[in-house]
């Protein structure tokens, strides 16, 4: 397939090279991919698209951390389909061929006047909050994180969260770490005590979300979360990553990825994360034959 | 035959010389380019039906002014290389041109030959010429002037772009075409299917610019990872802003959110730009129905609805409210369609999309409709008989409908005027409210063709030169609403 030379996004340094890359947790890993374009414009909540190879498709992720001297996006991925599994078997030094970005709206949500926020977030919906919750910080505002996942060897970025929030809960499905149950009982604790708060940001599963929502509703405080649903582009071209919001289309990757959660038909949108299960399956499947796992 | 008796057979000929195609039912199962293009034998006995009349209409009919008459003429003589040259003075993208290009609208609803019988087949010619220069191996470049140094920004590498940014080059401006997609073509690549425009050739092109000197960066999506105020910085001196129109309507209707529903962009780009049709090699997923109603009248609908039969549907509908002779889509479209056993429901329109209970399409409640008065398009206007609504019974649904302006530079270059719907404002020249900035395609005037695109992508480059060698006067352009 034809590739004529060009210097692509990366200014001319190399393919967006894997410069670092950490096992979090069994099939939880870290990468600092080299995207100077990129990092040097990223703002928290916004998400970067990659395509490992010719044959790959387009994968949309969260932001984790940019330094923009080092040229390098932080992005941090559970391996749950062939395409994630493929870019966690990659090394430091490889090279993705494609990544794109920052796509999506950078929502700032506070604006320094000192505000009180909970952040909920769940399994890896963790590391895209930790960025809101580190800005959150340096603006000054009080942040109560609640973070959950099913067992403690599932749960990643304690401390950095910790470090970046007033205050840090943790909970457990199984009850190995912290609070043995899910991220919404200690919210619906904190809510009762209080609902002098600004928002509640939730990031995690889509049903995890959508509890939140539901939870944080009756106590009258607005509630952002943060859709990663399924794109081709990520530019507002498709419209696959369409959710219906009071009604009305929006789409994650121009309208979102962060929205306001109160609308939001979770229902629709959590059957349309279902839509290629069967594909992607085989997708797998052939993955690891080929590669011998 | 000497070529009075080719002129003579040619005038007696009434009828385009048939182009050979692949036979329907086979093409329906695969994506492979229906027509196999004209032999040297078929172009030459075509051309003689050409009588290089005087006035030559046909060439007013062409947004981009191609000597029809004088590239015809070369082809009646066998010049098929001079033929080719005489088309490339005006036009970058033949090959493309010859087959998506509505020449009934155009070029040959204007050929006198048209009065009593066919038009020329303009189209088919303009093809064969680009194909035959194919297949000599590396094409000629066109003459290309000295270098002035002076920095251009296209900005999309659809049709539009890559016709500014040939131009622009041969004039001796030094052009990077940004795109944000992997690959360049735009349209021609993630929109039409290889069945009418096969890859290799928007491939060819892009080679054929590289090594004009265009230079192209892909994965630049910019507004967001770039301004226009930090280009300028860069060194840039004027920019084409050819981002087209990405950003599919939907009808808000009930059950659109289902799965199984598509617009037909996600469609057509899952299909096309990431080959889902190929998924063996290729990792995108797509999915299609037994049953598919495609929804619209243009050419994404055929498009749409001839890439649902291909990828496995059974029974493939074309849903369009007005009648046949409204669509549209380009004649030869709907005769390929109808001929692979797309089957048209006209003057009917969807009203919901059913859900089966698990969240997918189960069908697709429908009304009829009659044609009222004229609308403001000229059209009769579609009304909906009360009580005679239906359930169609289909499994996928794609919406093709229609794009707006996708907002995503817009919003990110402050000081950029639009229209209501969100278009870019410009001039006839192209040029926008930003100095230095002009703007053409899609984004502009809306949905419209690969060669209106090219046509402004055209337009722009000379009023880019006008305005970068200092001939343009004051940067005034009148804008409208």
């Amino acid at each position: 397939m034809r590739r004529i030379p060009v210097t692509h996004n990366s200014g001319g340094l190399s393919l967006f090279k894997i410069v670092k890359k950490v096992v979090l947790r069994h099939d939880i890993k870290q990468m600092d991919i080299l995207a100077p374009l990129v990092a040097r414009k990223i703002k928290p909540g916004q998400f970067i698209m990659f395509r490992v190879d010719e044959s790959g498709e387009r994968i949309p992720l969260t932001m984790v951390d940019h330094d923009p001297e080092k040229g390098t996006v932080r992005i941090i991925f559970q391996e749950v389909g062939k395409s994630t599994r493929q870019l966690g078997d990659m090394n430091e030094g490889d090279s993705v061929l494609d990544f794109i970005g920052p796509l999506g709206k950078y929502h700032k949500m506070t604006g320094g006047k000192h505000g009180r926020i909970i952040g909920v977030g769940g399994g890896i919906g963790i590391a895209p909050l930790l960025p809101k919750v580190r800005e959150f910080q340096a603006d000054g505002d009080e942040i109560i994180s609640i973070i959950g996942a099913r067992s403690k060897d599932l749960l990643i970025l304690e401390d950095e969260m910790k470090a970046a929030s007033s205050e840090l809960n943790i909970c457990t499905d199984d009850g190995s770490y912290g609070h043995k149950g899910f991220v919404t009982e200690i919210l619906k604790q904190k809510l009762d005590e209080s609902t002098n708060y600004d928002f509640v940001l939730a990031i995690g599963p889509p049903i995890m979300m959508k509890v939140v929502r539901d939870l944080v509703k009756p106590y009258g405080v607005p509630c952002y979360v943060s859709l990663n649903t399924i794109m081709v582009d990520g530019t507002g071209m498709c419209g696959s990553c369409r959710v219906s919001v009071g009604g009305k289309v929006k789409f994650a990757c121009i309208d979102g990825p962060e929205m306001r959660g109160e609308e939001i038909d979770f229902a629709e949108m959590m059957s349309r994360q279902t839509r290629y299960v069967a594909e992607e399956k085989t997708s797998m499947e052939r993955y690891l034959a080929k590669e011998g796992k | 035959m000497d070529d009075k008796a080719r002129k003579l057979a040619g005038i007696k000929q009434k009828e385009k010389t048939p182009m050979p195609e692949q036979k329907a039912k086979i093409r329906a199962h695969n994506f492979k380019e229906v027509p196999y293009g004209y032999t040297a034998e078929m172009a030459i006995e075509e051309a003689w039906r050409c009588t290089q009349c005087k006035n030559q209409p046909c060439v007013a009919g062409c947004p981009v002014e191609i000597d029809i008459p004088g590239f015809i003429a070369a082809i009646q003589q066998g010049d098929f290389r001079e033929g080719i040259n005489v088309i490339k003075r005006t036009n970058a993208l033949p090959a493309v041109c010859g087959r998506v290009c509505p020449q009934e609208e155009q070029c040959e609803k204007f050929c006198i030959r048209g009065i009593k019988g066919e038009p020329v087949a303009i189209g088919r010619l303009e093809r064969f010429a680009a194909d035959w220069e194919a297949e000599q191996g590396e094409a000629d470049l066109p003459e290309i002037a000295p270098s002035n140094g002076k920095k251009v920004a296209v900005i999309g590498a659809g049709p539009g772009g890559m016709t500014c940014g040939g131009d622009l080059v041969a004039m001796g401006y030094d052009v990077t075409v940004f795109e944000a997609f992997h690959d360049s073509g735009g349209v021609l690549l993630y929109g039409i299917p290889e069945v009418r425009l096969p890859k290799d050739i928007v491939s060819r092109k892009t080679d054929y610019l590289a090594r004009m000197g265009v230079k192209f960066e892909y994965n630049m999506v910019v507004g967001n990872v770039l301004t226009i105020e930090e280009m300028r910085e860069q060194g840039f001196e004027a920019f084409f802003v050819a981002t087209g129109a990405g950003l599919p309507w939907f009808m808000n209707l009930k059950g659109e959110g289902l799965n199984g529903v598509y617009s037909a962009n996600e469609f057509l780009t899952r299909a096309n730009l990431m080959k889902a049709y190929d998924p063996k090699n290729y990792d995108t997923p797509t999915w299609v129905g037994s049953k598919t109603a495609v929804v619209g009248g243009g050419n994404v609908a055929m498009d749409s609805a001839r890439t649902a039969m291909r990828l496995g549907s059974e029974h493939v509908y074309i849903v369009y409210r007005r009648a046949l002779e409204q669509m549209p889509a380009r004649n030869e479209e709907i005769h390929h369609a109808q001929e692979e056993g797309i089957e048209f429901l006209l003057l009917q329109n969807p009203l919901e999309i059913l859900d089966d209970g698990e969240g997918w399409v189960s069908g697709m409640r429908c009304i009829r409709m009659e044609l009222g008065e004229p609308d403001a398009s000229g059209r009769r206007r579609p009304v909906p008989i009360e009580g005679s609504e239906f359930v169609l019974e289909v499994d996928g649904v794609v919406i093709a409908i229609g794009n707006g302006a996708n907002p995503l530079f817009i919003d990110a270059t402050p000081g950029l005027k639009v229209n209501k719907w969100g278009n870019i404002l410009a001039d006839d020249k192209g040029r926008t409210s930003l100095k230095g900035v002009f703007a053409g395609g899609d984004i502009v005037i809306g949905a419209a063709t690969v060669i209106e695109a090219m046509g402004a992508g055209k337009i722009a480059a000379r009023a880019i030169d006008e305005y970068l060698s200092g001939k343009a006067g004051d940067w005034s352009p009148e804008l409208g609403e």
